[in-house]
């Protein structure tokens, strides 16, 4: 990225004097200021990631040891599918969207996102989304158990009325993030700051713009299939049914054509993250600026290619089986080419270990590891034995936990003293990096072991031999679990104000139109637009 | 915020993307629906999903029957699940030579105490020999309505295509059979005949 030179003076003597918002419970029901949305979806984020979190703490309690203690075995399928959907459609993109919120504003110098009153809206949405679904677990029969990918006819025939609910609250899930996706590519496309060309903006910019489309293209299919589901099982339809006339495999064509984009909906954010807080702690420009815009595009197009790869023992005619096989290798050529940017980003420059960083680094080999598996999963024949095999939950949960979690974390981290104003806690910061670092490895790499083995996942039980490992993971999912308190209470103190005060820029080596104006951020930024030359 | 002359068409211009953008949205979700049809085609030209012909397929008088190809058809029955059914072929598997003219029976009886309309939906796998298998008549085509405690012996016609591909030398054909007792109150045609 060319460096960016700002005229900001004219923009800091604006922003003192219209300060004035509703105090208290209205102004953040009717805020439509992108910082307090970009606030509130961030909250709402954390929430849900301790509401998930603990679910899968529940799994990992059945799991410590053998045989059934804890929860019966229906139950536990009611953990591991709300887990999967609160995490995925509660946590991670919520946490990008407030991201989105906070920062693309302030990076392309607009003074708030383009349509602030649907953005109110489609924040506002999801908490009642959540509470239908999460309301479910009082009906009879329990909340959905099928798995957050809903497969039919489990989602169908087999499941109990809490699918309704759940179709319902997808509705409005997906509403809401459509509804994002657009605020965010009217922003991009409309508000930049005078000189900020397509390819001045910044990475996290990019890549969510490229984010953006993939909502907009993948998420109508989902609704579609839930609708599809929920005609199904109360109207009589067969879209799924067989013995209607349908065809269940056609349910995991459908969704997985929306489900492969969506892990790249979850990832991409994160690169534009790393790709922002790299550079900063390194002190040098990102290396290969734009090829990482390439890289993200293609990997965006390639999403729509690969779909077929989670579904290799569907019995699948050997060239569709090589075609999808081959498709999801290519993608780990521009995925490769960021991953080396990153390196040659790093690679000589004066390079300083704060927390921001500390995530990111992690980010860049976790990250990795993930892609690494993703690779082997990739490959039809030794598929067959990685399959539904907790290989496959080992993965997933490196590219999402300790890829995008932590890069959302780095996130929070980099950004905290211009939202709130004052630095985190560094001691508890880098005591929150590192137990995180150590448990999520405790957590999730023996996984890849027993998946290997041959344990199933989505089982409550196990055979005696995987027993040693799995209570190594449980050790290791409560270690990351309670973690995550450290980083609540590292939230909470910079909340609270509780901390030095931050200067506008509190990073040496950080660019970008963020750092020109003051910690906090005011409540309006840019009303007049700065000037990129 | 204040209204600059700049930002005036800006305002055009937002409506403008966003237009496109909701068109969009209504396009995928329609592409969505759009996906079902597309696949019964797909899979109904390619075989992609085992499912045979709905239909008898033509007898083929005069076809020369390939004496020097042997292809192994192996026969698998399924009950759909919580009938208490026995639907059994009389043979496990044949050998047949592309052209050549079979039938086979299967058996099925009614264990249940009350009448029932049953449907077998077959499908082949590999998928790619579906395109190959002709079969001039079998139970499939249409529902069997059974009698509580009644027994009935189904007959499958069938023939291969001499041009079955060369590398296929054995494939299952596997029926399903469905209690539809229910549906066929509701509507007469609950199979996918087109």
């Amino acid at each position: 990225m060319s460096t960016i030179v700002t005229d900001t003076h004219s923009a800091h003597d604006a922003h003192d004097h219209h300060d004035h918002h509703p105090k208290g419970i209205k102004r953040w029901l009717f805020t439509t200021n992108h910082k307090d949305i970009g606030t509130m979806y961030l909250w709402f984020s954390l929430i849900m990631f301790f509401v998930g979190g603990s679910m899968a703490l529940m799994i990992r309690a059945e799991l410590f040891q053998p045989g059934m203690q804890i929860v019966d075995p229906h139950f536990f399928n009611q953990m591991t599918t709300m887990h999967g959907v609160i995490m995925v459609f509660g946590a991670v993109m919520p946490a990008f969207v407030g991201l989105a919120n906070w920062m693309i504003p302030m990076m392309i110098g607009a003074p708030d996102m383009a349509l602030p009153r649907m953005n109110n809206w489609s924040f506002w949405i999801l908490p009642f989304a959540f509470l239908i679904m999460l309301s479910s677990f009082f009906m009879p029969g329990g909340a959905p158990a099928f798995g957050w990918t809903f497969y039919a006819p489990l989602s169908t025939t087999y499941s109990t009325d809490s699918t309704a609910l759940f179709v319902f609250s997808m509705h409005i899930m997906g509403m809401s993030s459509i509804m994002g996706a657009i605020n965010v590519i009217v922003t991009i496309m409309n508000m930049r700051a005078p000189g900020m060309s397509y390819m001045k903006m910044p990475l996290f910019v990019w890549t969510w713009f490229i984010t953006a489309f993939l909502l907009i293209a993948v998420m109508p299919v989902l609704a579609g299939v839930v609708t599809m589901v929920l005609t199904d099982k109360y109207f009589g339809t067969a879209f799924f049914d067989a013995a209607g006339g349908g065809d269940p495999v056609l349910f995991q064509h459908l969704f997985w054509f929306f489900g492969h984009p969506e892990v790249y909906i979850m990832i991409l954010p994160s690169f534009g993250i790393v790709s922002a807080i790299i550079p900063a702690f390194a002190r040098k420009p990102l290396f290969g600026y734009a090829s990482m815009v390439y890289a993200t595009a293609a990997i965006a197009g390639l999403s729509f290619l690969v779909w077929a790869h989670h579904m290799f023992t569907t019995g699948m005619p050997t060239f569709a089986s090589l075609f999808f096989m081959y498709m999801t290798m290519l993608i780990a050529v521009p995925t490769g080419v960021k991953v080396f940017n990153w390196v040659s980003t790093m690679w000589r420059g004066a390079m300083t270990f704060e927390t921001p960083m500390l995530f990111s680094l992690a980010f860049v080999v976790l990250f990795t590891i993930g892609g690494f598996s993703g690779i082997m999963l990739a490959i039809t024949p030794v598929d067959y034995q990685y399959h539904d095999t907790y290989f496959v939950v080992a993965h997933f949960h490196y590219v999402l936990v300790s890829g995008a979690v932590f890069s959302i974390m780095a996130a929070a981290y980099y950004w905290l003293p211009k939202w709130s104003g004052v630095m985190y806690d560094t001691f508890l910061s880098k005591l929150h990096f590192w137990c995180s670092l150590i448990s999520v490895n405790i957590l999730f790499f023996p996984m890849h072991f027993v998946g290997l083995a041959g344990m199933p996942r989505r089982i409550p039980d196990y055979a005696l031999q995987f027993a040693d490992i799995n209570a190594i993971v449980s050790v290791g999912g409560f270690l990351f679990g309670f973690s995550q308190l450290i980083f609540l209470a590292v939230c909470i103190k910079c909340a609270l104000k509780k901390g030095e005060p931050a200067p506008a820029k509190p990073w040496e080596g950080a660019e970008g139109l963020e750092w020109t104006v003051p910690s906090p951020a005011p409540y309006h930024t840019f009303d007049v637009p700065p000037v990129i030359k | 915020m204040s209204e600059t002359p700049e930002q005036k068409p800006q305002r055009q211009d937002n409506s403008r993307v966003i237009t496109r953008l909701l068109g969009s949205v209504i396009i995928m979700f329609a592409f969505g629906f759009a996906l079902v049809p597309l696949y019964e085609k797909f899979c109904e030209i390619t075989g992609f999903n085992g499912r045979t012909s709905n239909t008898a397929a033509t007898a083929n008088y005069g076809m020369e029957v390939d004496q020097t190809r042997v292809v192994t058809v192996e026969f698998h029955t399924r009950v759909s699940r919580g009938i208490p059914w026995e639907f059994q072929p009389e043979v496990r598997s044949i050998r047949v030579h592309p052209g050549e003219v079979k039938v086979v029976n299967f058996y099925v009886e009614n264990r249940t105490g009350k009448d029932v309309v049953a449907q077998a939906l077959p499908s082949v796998s590999p998928g790619e020999a579906s395109l190959y298998l002709n079969k001039t008549e079998c139970f499939c085509f249409e529902q069997q309505p059974l009698a509580a405690g009644e027994r009935a012996v189904m007959p499958m016609q069938f023939y291969l295509d001499p041009d079955l591909p060369a590398h296929i030398h054995r494939f299952t054909l596997s029926y399903m059979m469905y209690d539809l007792t229910d549906q066929v109150r509701v509507t007469t045609t609950a199979s996918r005949s087109e």
